[in-house]
């Protein structure tokens, strides 16, 4: 192969923080209206990150006046203008879906003790 | 001039436009080929240029094809494929032809080649019949149901869809686009997918229907 990593890299952003799923995160994105652009942030917990190289993804959880939202981002679209993780969160498992059955306080994540 | 190139493909991945819109693409190696013969009217009876694609050894060539290929003065290919054409004048055999010089980002393209072979395969799969219920009792799950009348016409039709051999033949996807044409190591990206697997060689012609 070979030849398709070549073609992958270009497209790599490498400039991404390590985050994690129980991570908050706030996702700033850039949008375009006609010829002026601009970003708005969506902030939440990750609740999945998948795939590898130029597929992979991650999916960011909020919920917003009372409806949850959640958002796939390709992780190194050229959307996405920059990823700010916002908490460390301590999770048991890589795929937080049980969140989505859980509301108001018991759907908040314990922060991650950094110290342990 | 000749609108068409032999290339392999090489797998498939995503690239993001400036946009940020994922792209699917397809990842071809197109070329280089060269002419191995050139068809003429007078001779052949019709226009056209064979083209030679993928290098082989000469060993592994018999004697009648490694003639052929050392009359055009070229090393041996695993490819041969004939295109034909109107103003093939400009071809000479031994000539050799890249696709950044045919193609360009944003063309259309048609894309033939060899499908994936899927076997002996049930009408669900091979027409895309709704089958029958799953459960319930029913033992109509995927059977194909009726395939006509009785004493009324007393024949199946012609053509009638049924369970067979699936795949492993000529495929054409029309209206690829060119994505990404690279003339240093010969690499087309074509939005979409192409028939057949990978390191299965296919042809790209101009599409027929779709112009820039």
């Amino acid at each position: 192969m070979g030849v398709i990593e070549d073609i992958e890299r270009k497209y790599i952003n490498t400039d991404i923080p390590d985050f994690r799923p129980g991570d908050t995160v706030r996702v700033n994105v850039k949008i375009k209206e006609g010829e002026r652009e601009r970003t708005q942030a969506f902030e939440g917990v990750v609740i999945r990150k998948r795939g590898a190289g130029i597929k992979a993804t991650f999916t960011v959880r909020k919920v917003s006046y009372g409806v949850g939202v959640e958002r796939i981002f390709p992780l190194h679209s050229p959307v996405i203008d920059s990823i700010k993780v916002v908490n460390r969160g301590a999770v048991r498992r890589a795929r937080l879906y049980y969140l989505r059955g859980l509301k108001g306080k018991a759907a908040r994540i314990k922060p991650k003790d950094i110290r342990r | 001039m000749l609108e068409a190139i032999l290339g392999k493909k090489i797998g498939m991945t995503r690239i993001f436009s400036e946009e940020g819109e994922e792209i699917p693409v397809t990842v071809v190696l197109a070329g280089p080929c060269f002419v191995v013969q050139k068809k003429s009217k007078d001779k052949e009876g019709y226009d056209a240029v064979q083209l030679g694609f993928l290098e082989k050894k000469a060993g592994k060539v018999n004697k009648p094809l490694k003639a052929h290929f050392k009359k055009a003065g070229l090393p041996c290919f695993y490819h041969l494929k004939e295109f034909r054409g109107e103003g093939l004048d400009e071809y000479k055999p031994g000539q050799k032809l890249v696709c950044s010089e045919i193609f360009k980002d944003g063309d259309f393209v048609d894309v033939s080649g060899r499908s994936k072979g899927k076997g002996f395969t049930g009408v669900m799969k091979r027409w895309g019949f709704a089958g029958g219920p799953g459960s319930h009792g029913s033992m109509h799950n995927r059977a194909p149901g009726s395939i006509g009348g009785s004493s009324d016409p007393s024949k199946v039709f012609k053509g009638m869809k049924m369970a067979g051999h699936k795949g492993n033949g000529m495929t054409t996807i029309q209206n690829l686009r060119v994505v990404g044409v690279s003339p240093e190591d010969n690499i087309l990206l074509l939005k979409g997918a192409v028939p057949g697997p990978v390191n299965g060689v296919v042809e790209i012609r101009k599409a027929l229907k779709k112009r820039q």
